[in-house]
């Protein structure tokens, strides 16, 4: 499901499927993106943000044209106990890589593999973050 | 044949594109088919040229012809200047029938008489388009063939598009000369501009789409946004809210392509609204501020905010009514009432 802030409008609720992960995406490229997320945070059940959240930054490839400070974005990162993952979607070999990581991690929070829990990714991906 | 023309059609030639010189210099007749066989397109540019000035010589080039050469490229690459829109007005419903060489002998003898050393050319073309170029002098000078101003007169509309790289002086006599030539009595410059001559050819003829209010009292189920790649795998969850922008945008600029304008410019000249604590103005005069917008095609870039999440739908009408107005340049000044908001001049 993609949608351009949130919350979700009430009026698909009933059709809705289970949330499995968030994935909040910034462009890097436009302030009112990061604004965007971080009103849209507000609206998250606590829940989630053990493991089934993450922060996807676009736009990393054109260096000249950042608005937003990285470390805005990893403070973001930090106070919310969530991934962040950076890609440049204009490139195709990038996009698909970040598309199969977002499967992966998808999977996992979705529960589909055995033994591994969205916690404990998350745990993994922050440990491995701070080294 | 004189240096100055000689020099002047070498300049023009070096203009032009290596690969367009043939069909311009055919287009303009003046050099014959044989002697077009004789020049050698595939080398430098500086060297065409002067071959060109030599075949000049031997027909003996005047000014006038080389004029019309540079009236023909010009035409051409119209889109390199920046055109003015005027529009006559006349008294009473005469309805004459237009008479060119009647328009041509009036508009000559008007700028003639005010001014001895002028140089005017016309050149027609299809559409009803009478192309004029003047080369200004003073009564000391000869006249400058490098700095002409050109005016596009369509015959059966009260409106002439004026190049505005006219030196300031020069474009009351101009203007006089255009309505004594074509029986108008009045001339007032709109506040429209833009580099691209059918564009704005197009909003005064009105031409482009325009998009008619209709009443829907039920939205229409026609107009379905069409699902993503068509993969229906993903699910957009703010489909209405894509599908209202997507309505208020045709709404406001119709279906078909936008013309093309570079510049909306608006001028305040409203006063200053703080809260009564900050009172940044002691004196209670109009702020001025001029909002300038600018891009290689302003209405197509409008047109593609709100779609693409920068800008609230519905769109400013400031912005939206830029072709129905048929003007670019606003001044928006305080209204004067009970209400004190602000409004576009007339």
């Amino acid at each position: 499901h993609i949608a351009t802030s949130l919350p979700l409008p009430s009026e698909r609720d009933h059709l809705r499927p289970r949330i499995d992960l968030i994935v909040f995406v910034i462009d890097i490229k436009s302030k009112c993106s990061l604004k965007n997320v971080e009103a849209s945070l507000a609206y998250v059940d606590g829940s989630f943000f053990l493991g089934k959240v993450c922060f996807l930054v676009t736009g990393v490839g054109r260096v000249n044209c950042c608005s937003v400070e990285i470390n805005a974005i990893s403070k973001l990162g930090e106070a919310y106990s969530s991934p962040v993952l950076f890609c440049e979607l204009e490139l195709e070999g990038v996009r698909v890589a970040t598309a199969q990581r977002l499967l992966r991690m998808l999977q996992i929070c979705a529960g589909l593999v055995s033994g591994f829990s969205a916690l404990s990714f998350n745990l993994l991906m922050r440990n491995s973050a701070d080294d | 044949m004189d240096e100055t023309v000689a020099e002047y059609i070498r300049r023009t030639v070096l203009k032009i594109p290596r690969d367009e010189i043939k069909m311009m210099l055919q287009k303009w007749g003046f050099l014959s088919e044989a002697q077009l066989q004789t020049l050698n397109f595939h080398q430098i540019k500086d060297n065409i040229s002067q071959e060109v000035v030599q075949l000049c010589e031997e027909n003996s080039a005047d000014i006038k012809q080389a004029a019309v050469l540079d009236i023909i490229y010009n035409h051409i690459y119209q889109n390199k200047r920046m055109w003015s829109v005027y529009q006559m007005r006349k008294t009473g419903e005469e309805l004459e029938c237009f008479d060119l060489t009647d328009f041509k002998k009036k508009f000559k003898r008007r700028l003639q008489s005010a001014l001895k050393n002028v140089t005017i050319t016309f050149r027609e073309y299809e559409d009803n388009a009478i192309w004029i170029r003047v080369a200004w002098g003073t009564p000391y000078r000869q006249p400058n063939q490098y700095k002409p101003s050109y005016v596009v007169y369509h015959s059966q509309t009260p409106y002439a598009f004026i190049s505005s790289s006219v030196l300031k002086s020069n474009l009351p006599l101009l203007c006089q000369a255009l309505i004594v030539a074509s029986n108008y009595h009045d001339i007032r410059e709109m506040e429209l501009r833009s580099q691209s001559l059918n564009s704005l050819k197009d909003i005064v003829f009105k031409r482009y789409s325009q998009n008619f209010q209709t009443y829907c009292p039920k939205p229409l189920q026609e107009r379905a946004v069409e699902p993503e790649n068509g993969d229906l795998r993903i699910i957009n969850e703010n489909r209405s809210e894509k599908e209202r922008i997507q309505r208020l945008n045709q709404e406001a600029f119709g279906d078909g392509p936008q013309p093309i304008l570079q510049f909306a410019q608006y001028k305040l000249e409203t006063m200053f609204k703080s809260s009564p604590e900050m009172d940044v103005l002691d004196k209670k005069e109009p702020f001025r501020c001029l909002v300038k917008f600018s891009s290689p095609h302003l209405l197509e870039s409008l047109k593609s905010l709100a779609p693409a999440g920068m800008a609230d739908a519905p769109l400013s009408p400031l912005l939206t009514c830029i072709p129905q107005k048929a003007r670019n340049y606003f001044r928006i000044r305080e209204k004067r009432g009970l209400f004190p908001e602000s409004f576009v001049s007339p």
